[in-house]
């Protein structure tokens, strides 16, 4: 199951993916994050089932632009930690950070 | 603040029902699903499985005190009252302040199981609008989410975008879909993504003479436009349903069928014994979130909290 | 050699006439909605405060969301490129740009010839720009000057949760309800946008010198909240800066006789050219 966290706005479409079928609860994501913005709790999109899986903490999700801002995602520099970290590519930005703004 | 003498335009009416088939009193397990969100609330009861009542009000200034009040005004002169129910699960935007649910399982969820028993197992997609949120969620036969995508940070898209508008032109919302047809031709939509800017755009073309049915349509097709983009993003397959206020408004609905070239499930009970119940797209939430309750306790995964 | 700078914003127009790059005269005026006519009248009355006559101007440069409106400029630069020489000519020193206005909020980084390396831009919503305080004041039912000296006075932090004009509107409604002191909420719409601005610039990295620009760098409840996240510079006058700028390209253009034909609307996005 693919959840998507974040928000799309006048200035673009900022969610990062987290897929739940891939993600197993390992917690790394959430050490390597810097913005301390990720969390692993129960499932709460599928109320049946018991795995934990990890997800954008509340108080980020509406403003995940800026928190992962210094990892630059989509600048096509390196990956940011938590995309890097992950074992099973259950983690992800979607393809919208994509920067296309002038660069050094 | 003069809010309560000032006419509002963006209400949809409540509404409330009681199956007049089944006796409570009879049933095994009941449980309830209420649903707070920003405008309205819903609560849904259902006796084994079957739909009991329902009822559709206005989210008050205290959440607690709205939720109570959904779940009393379904069953009032029934003589069910909370105490008779085994399991409540509150869901929305408020879901937190439902003093009396046992647990809350967010609107996603419930929304896509509330779209499945509503509409049938051949829904794969769902689009439900609320009051501060939109959201878009793929699910399979049996209603469990398959992935989806909210946003509830920007209110464009949202119910509340749809209410600015209508207080802006002070036009209630339920005239403004069909008047938004009464228009020589399709006039080119509202540019700005934000609402805050839209405002500015539409009182422009209120300035220049552009008559109201064409702002009308102008800013429908907008909003239809910026669901579009959300569901594209995530992918439709059909039955695709639309569930919450929205599903209400012919003038977004039509104009996002015709974008998306699918066309919306006909708002008609998959069971047929329930062809002639009342069908009210905005009760999707707590409908999912009774049945996830009666699911519960039939399993046996949670105790029961009956009293009585 | 006299040049001029048009900014026509979402909510103001400014114009800078450069004498020999001296300031000859600078005038604002509101955009409205006919914003053409609104360009028009402000270089006019610009132009008679300076004792100059049109055809003395050797070349006009116009910036800003409807920049491309005024018919009687030589070129229209984008906004980035007017903040960037703009605020070059002012603090040499600065290597960061701030520029908040009524519809965008942006940061730029420049190098020492005020060259854009980076920048990220917060546009097409509300939240991130003047129109948030606006509609937060108008919420409050004060202006937002008064909005913003009151929030002065507050001395508690409360976090608004949205991030949104219209959904922080009726945040506002209901901290009121709830009885929190306006100056509070005050402090707190401040806050909130500052905050935002803030992230915003560290997507391009805060290097020193950090200098402010555009409408809200006079908003001092503003500046108040910024300055706990950002050390910065604010120049005089900073909402000029932009048409100080875009006069400075016209300047440029004369100079380098990159601008010798009227060419209306034409844009010169800056950045990859050498300087």
């Amino acid at each position: 199951m693919q959840a998507f966290y974040g928000y799309k706005d006048g200035s673009g479409e900022w969610f990062i993916v987290i897929d739940s079928d891939r993600c197993d609860g390992c917690g790394r994501c959430v050490e390597a994050c810097p913005a301390d913005a990720l969390e692993v709790a129960e499932d709460q999109f599928d109320p049946l089932s018991e795995k934990p899986v990890v997800r954008v903490k509340e108080e980020e999700r509406k403003k995940i632009r800026y928190t992962c801002a210094p990892c630059r995602p989509g600048y096509g520099e390196t990956p940011p930690p938590c995309v890097v970290v992950c074992k099973t590519r259950a983690i992800s930005h979607t393809e919208s950070w994509r920067q296309s703004y002038v660069k050094k | 603040m003069a809010e309560e003498t000032k006419k509002e335009y963006w209400r949809w009416p409540e509404s409330i029902w009681v199956n007049p088939g089944i006796d409570w009193e009879k049933g095994t397990i009941i449980t309830a699903g209420v649903d707070v969100g920003s405008v309205s609330s819903q609560a849904v009861v259902l006796v084994d499985g079957e739909l009991y009542a329902f009822s559709n009000t206005r989210t008050g200034s205290d959440s607690p005190d709205s939720a109570r009040k959904a779940l009393s005004i379904a069953v009032d002169e029934t003589g069910l009252t909370v105490d008779n129910i085994d399991y409540c699960i509150g869901t929305g935007y408020g879901r937190v302040n439902v003093p009396m649910a046992q647990r809350t399982i967010t609107e996603i969820a419930c929304h896509a199981r509330g779209a499945n028993f509503m509409y049938g197992p051949e829904v794969r997609t769902v689009m439900d609008m609320g009051g501060q949120d939109c959201k878009a969620i793929n699910c399979d036969d049996k209603g469990k989410v398959l992935n989806f995508m909210m946003n509830d940070k920007c209110a464009a898209g949202t119910g509340r975008g749809m209410e600015v508008f209508a207080d802006l032109i002070r036009v209630p919302v339920w005239e403004i879909g069909p008047r938004s047809f009464q228009v020589k031709k399709e006039p080119p939509t509202i540019s700005s993504t934000c609402v805050v800017f839209a405002k500015s755009e539409v009182v422009g073309l209120l300035e220049k003479g552009v008559p109201e049915n064409d702002i009308m349509a102008a800013y429908c097709a907008a909003m239809a436009h910026r669901i579009m983009e959300l569901l594209n993003r995530l992918g439709v397959h059909e039955k695709f349903v639309i569930t919450g206020g929205i599903a209400k408004n012919e003038g977004v609905v039509k104009r996002l069928e015709k974008e998306l070239g699918i066309k919306t499930a006909d708002k008609i009970w998959y069971k047929h014994s329930y062809k002639d119940y009342p069908f009210d797209t905005q009760i999707a939430g707590a409908l999912g979130a009774a049945l996830f309750a009666g699911a519960m306790v039939s399993k046996g995964k949670v105790k029961s909290a009956r009293k009585k | 050699m006299i040049v001029a700078g048009i900014d026509v914003g979402g909510k103001n127009v400014h114009v800078v006439i450069l004498k020999d790059g001296a300031r000859a005269a600078q005038g604002a005026s509101a955009t409205g909605i006919q914003k053409a006519q609104a360009a028009e009248r402000l270089y006019e009355e610009t132009l008679r405060k300076a004792g100059l006559k049109r055809e003395e101007v050797g070349c006009v440069v116009a910036t800003g969301s409807a920049g491309k409106r005024v018919a009687f400029a030589d070129a229209c630069i984008a906004d980035a490129a007017a903040d960037a020489r703009g605020v070059n000519r002012l603090v040499p020193s600065a290597r960061t740009v701030i520029d908040v206005g009524a519809e965008e909020g942006r940061a730029i980084k420049i190098s020492p010839h005020g060259k854009i390396l980076d920048f990220a831009i917060n546009e097409k919503c509300a939240a991130g720009t003047g129109t948030f305080v606006e509609a937060m004041a108008i919420a409050l039912e004060m202006s937002v000057e008064e909005m913003a000296a009151i929030s002065l006075k507050s001395s508690t932090s409360i976090p608004m949760n949205a991030q949104c004009a219209v959904f922080g509107e009726s945040e506002v409604v209901s901290l009121i309800h709830q009885n929190i002191e306006k100056q509070d909420i005050a402090k707190a719409v401040h806050d909130a946008i500052a905050g935002r601005i803030a992230s915003v610039a560290r997507i391009v990295g805060l290097e020193k010198d950090i200098v402010i620009i555009g409408g809200m760098a006079k908003n001092e409840g503003f500046i108040d909240s910024l300055r706990k996240e950002i050390a910065m510079d604010i120049p005089d006058d900073p909402d000029f800066v932009g048409a100080l700028g875009a006069a400075e390209a016209a300047a440029k253009g004369l100079l380098e006789e990159k601008v010798a034909v009227k060419v209306v609307g034409q844009e010169i996005v800056e950045g990859g050219e050498a300087s």
